[in-house]
């Protein structure tokens, strides 16, 4: 092949850079000009009432305390069964450690809206526990809590501890306990001694993991704790949005990519101690034998059971019966405007917004990942720097993501702020590195000789690619797929950004919806929740089909 | 047909082909036999087109094809991992190359039945590829470069992932079934047993140099390097510098490589205490070891300039510290390079 075919082979290349180039690191650069250089010239003075000010250390202080108080109860819940799932077969059990990850794809709105159901003042429990005790006040006062915050954060998390502890306890297996049994240690010392400093590795993993995820979370803390529980992120998004400081947003965004930056660094690190000690031999889970062993087993299923399903049922639940009967007026109210609310647009136009917006985020998601994966896997210089570079989207928060957009993208040739196209485009960055993580695997799966061997037989190029690679990928593809149209459909923190009047989404409409007063508002609140949970629920039913067929990184 | 001359190829700083020359004889199986990383899977790699060279010239049929791109060579490449698709069955497999070169499809069928037929799968076209045994898959993927009637047919390890019984019974039949489609072939191994039974020729690579050319037989007979005969398997080579006994020894066998540095006493041409030739040398010494090896013995004789002498003799004539003489052919002492 000649030096200029094999550069016009590689012009694709430049689109999936373009586009991070333009829609990423431009409004996170003009972020970064926003914070220091507001007036034009270097001024820090935002900085400086940043770090003078007790109130936003407080933010700071407040939202590492928030993210470790939530990944400590995490992790210390995930520990038992983790170890139930390594160790124990039981009927089930692939089919819980698989349903136990439905909340990565649930949205924040939905699962905020779904445990105020179940735990809210006027909740479902507080319901019961009236009913059954005669009670003429609620006795769970948990709304506006940040206990509140910290359940929800253990519900999304959860699911992610079980399966880094579980997957490397089994990798390890348990020789090294069976040992120190013969050796006489009992129960507790079989913890103290053996357990926990050799799952350290994948505790640390996870634990720093869930870290970052609370640390950033912005749906569940702006719904459920107010402006009295604010983050980072929730300070970002008010001091942008509803008092439009935007240098002090600026200021506050360009702490959060920082710390993210510092976390990451942190996680690689634990994540390549994690690999070096995968060597030795897999476990074999085996029956529960003894009564302590099945009570175990029993307490773990019920306990994911209860955990996972119970919002979601409740959300269901209160969506049908809200008064005490059947009641659907939610869903056939869904094509009226609520007259309390500031809408623009019916509740049903969101679901079309919604629809529209994750094909769009999907075909491009798609294309874009694809031609990204296909460059990540081709060895050489390209590969070193694309790989982290295409994963960075996911490692800013979509509230920075939002207001980098608004600040960016907001004069010519680039005025995007007030056209819906904006959307999209914000939910294809996000979706972007889940895609490429769906695709990469199955493409690196395939071995570079069946290419090669394809060629020798009298393929070209583009025949290989359309014959050998494409079939071979597919099923990542679908998964890529999926993964972009359900990230698109419940993305909240960039969405309630970039998206204005007519050209809003399920997710902010919901929130607009809680914040409105009246019974209608919430009946249609909780319709248009359900429905968004049914469609992410979808989702995940097909890639975690495929998932099972070994593809996917996650 | 094939003619490689002077192909340098190498890997960033690491030079794997220097000045690398063969040729290959129309309806010729000729061996690449090495050690691994010598350099004979890249030599396969750049003949396929699957690598690019640094310098040289690659001529088939009088034509130069060093800027034919891959899929237009016509060239067959049976990979060491068999490289099979593994989204199609046993015929769609066999059936890919057809396809690409343009084969009606009812042509194709017909070709891939036959194909099967000849590699000994018979029925089992319809299989899932992942459902086949290691040795079923070895046949499929010689079907598959068979199928298309390649020029060349390149064989890169095809025994390597199979264990070591079905290799003998394999290795024969390979070599049968690419006789009968008179094809010329190259076959890489690093197993020199195999090649003496699959080629017409074998070449010798080391580090990136082809370091002989010859029949199996001719190699077997007179390797030419020590490194030729160490990897042939043979274990006596002496340096005559160091060695009182391989200086005596090549003055008394060697008529015009007196002066040589290093020799080989062949192992065809040396036993315990009887000549296998008319003319032969003996010597005095004692058994050290023996190790049963079922038809024959593996053994260790010193002499008394406590030269040790490793070969396998046919029967165990003495128990070990015993002493015995034992004779080397007068033939069997051969002058290597270097």
């Amino acid at each position: 092949m000649t030096r200029g075919i094999r550069r016009a082979a590689s012009l694709p290349y430049l689109l999936p850079l373009i586009f991070l180039g333009i829609f990423f690191l431009y409004p996170l650069l003009a972020l970064f000009d926003l914070s220091l250089r507001p007036g034009g010239a270097l001024d820090l003075s935002a900085f400086i009432r940043l770090l003078s000010s007790d109130y936003y250390i407080g933010v700071l202080i407040f939202t590492v305390y928030q993210a470790l108080i939530s990944t400590i109860a995490t992790v210390a819940l995930a520990l038992p069964c983790a170890f139930v799932f390594a160790r124990f077969r039981f009927p089930g059990r692939s089919l819980l450690l698989s349903l136990a990850t439905l909340p990565f794809v649930l949205p924040t709105v939905v699962v905020a809206l779904a445990f105020a159901v179940v735990l809210g003042d006027g909740g479902l429990l507080n319901d019961l526990l009236r009913a059954l005790f005669s009670l003429d006040y609620s006795p769970i006062q948990l709304e506006r809590t940040l206990t509140l915050i910290i359940i929800v954060h253990v519900f999304y998390n959860f699911a992610i501890a079980l399966r880094i502890m579980t997957s490397y306890w089994s990798s390890i297996g348990f020789a090294a306990e069976e040992a120190a049994r013969t050796l006489g240690a009992n129960e507790l010392s079989l913890w103290r001694d053996i357990r926990l400093p050799m799952i350290r590795p994948a505790l640390l993993s996870a634990a720093v993991l869930i870290f970052i995820f609370c640390f950033t979370s912005f749906g569940v803390v702006l719904i459920l704790g107010g402006i009295r529980f604010a983050t980072l992120e929730v300070q970002i998004y008010y001091q942008a949005v509803s008092i439009f400081n935007l240098p002090l947003a600026a200021a506050l965004s360009l702490v959060q990519i920082l710390s993210m930056l510092f976390m990451l660094i942190i996680y690689t690190n634990t994540q390549r101690r994690l690999q070096v000690s995968l060597a030795s031999g897999a476990a074999i889970a085996r029956r529960p034998r003894t009564l302590a062993q099945r009570s175990a087993v029993f307490a773990c299923v019920l306990l994911i059971a209860v955990m996972l399903f119970t919002p979601l049922l409740a959300l269901l639940w209160r969506s049908l019966f809200l008064t005490g009967q059947l009641d659907l007026s939610g869903y056939l109210g869904l094509s009226q405007r609520s007259r309390a609310s500031l809408l623009f647009i019916t509740p049903l136009g969101a679901v079309f917004n919604s629809l529209r917006y994750a094909l769009m985020s999907m075909t491009i998601a798609l294309a874009l990942g694809l031609i990204a994966s296909h460059m990540i896997n081709r060895r050489g210089r390209w590969s070193r720097f694309s790989d982290p570079l295409f994963m960075l989207p996911l490692a800013t928060s979509a509230v920075t993501l939002g207001f980098g957009f608004i600040i960016a993208l907001d004069e010519p040739p680039l005025n995007l702020r007030s056209s819906w196209l904006i959307i999209p485009i914000s939910h294809t960055l996000v979706a972007l590195p889940f895609v490429i993580r769906s695709v990469l695997p199955s493409l690196r799966a395939i071995p570079p000789t069946i290419g090669e061997a394809a060629r020798v037989l009298g393929a070209r190029p583009i025949v290989k690619l359309w014959t050998i690679d494409a079939p071979l990928v597919s099923r990542g593809i679908v998964v890529g797929a999926t993964f972009a149209f359900t990230v698109s459909m419940g993305e909240f923190g960039a969405s309630l950004f970039v998206a204005q009047r007519e050209s809003v989404t399920i997710p902010v409409v919901i929130y607009r919806l809680i914040g409105d007063p009246g019974l209608a508002s919430y009946r249609q609140a909780l319709a248009m929740s359900v429905i968004l949970m049914l469609v992410c629920a979808g989702g995940f039913l097909i890639i975690e089909r495929l998932r099972a067929a070994g593809i996917a990184e996650f | 047909m094939l003619s490689i001359s002077n192909i340098l190829h190498a890997y960033g700083e690491h030079v794997s082909l220097k000045n690398v020359t063969l040729e290959v004889e129309p309806g010729e199986i000729v061996c690449l036999l090495g050690p691994s990383g010598c350099g004979k899977t890249t030599l396969l790699r750049i003949i396929a087109g699957l690598e690019a060279t640094a310098q040289g010239q690659i001529m088939f049929a009088g034509v130069d094809i060093g800027d034919t791109p891959v899929h237009q060579r016509q060239f067959g490449l049976m990979f060491q991992d068999f490289a099979l698709f593994p989204h199609m069955n046993a015929a769609d497999n066999i059936a890919y190359g057809l396809r690409r070169r343009g084969f009606p499809r009812r042509l194709i069928a017909g070709e891939v039945e036959s194909l099967l037929e000849r590699v000994g799968l018979g029925d089992l076209g319809d299989r899932d590829i992942s459902s086949l045994s290691g040795g079923q898959q070895q046949r499929v993927a010689l079907a598959r470069s068979l199928a298309p009637k390649p020029r060349l047919l390149m064989l890169d390890e095809p025994l390597g992932s199979l264990d070591a019984r079905l290799r003998d019974q394999l290795a024969l039949e390979l070599r049968q079934i690419i006789k009968d489609e008179g094809l010329s072939a190259i076959y890489v191994t690093h197993d020199h047993r195999e090649a003496y039974a699959v080629a017409d020729k074998i070449a010798v690579m080391n580090i990136g140099k082809v370091e002989q050319v010859d029949t199996p037989r001719g190699l077997y007979r007179r390797p030419k390097s020590a490194f030729v005969a160490e990897f042939l398997g043979m274990r006596n080579i002496f340096d005559s510098e160091r060695s009182s006994f391989a200086r005596r020894i090549a003055s008394e066998a060697l008529l015009h490589d007196a002066n040589t540095k290093t020799v080989l006493i062949h192992p065809a041409g040396i036993q315990i205490e009887k000549a296998t030739a008319s003319k032969s040398l003996r010597f005095d010494g004692v058994l050290t070891s023996a190790v049963f090896r079922g038809d024959y013995f593996d053994v260790c004789v010193s002499l008394q300039d406590e030269t040790a002498l490793r070969f396998s003799n046919p029967t165990l004539p003495a128990q070990i510290g015993e002493a015995v003489s034992i004779a080397i052919a007068l033939d069997a002492v051969i002058a290597l390079e270097g």
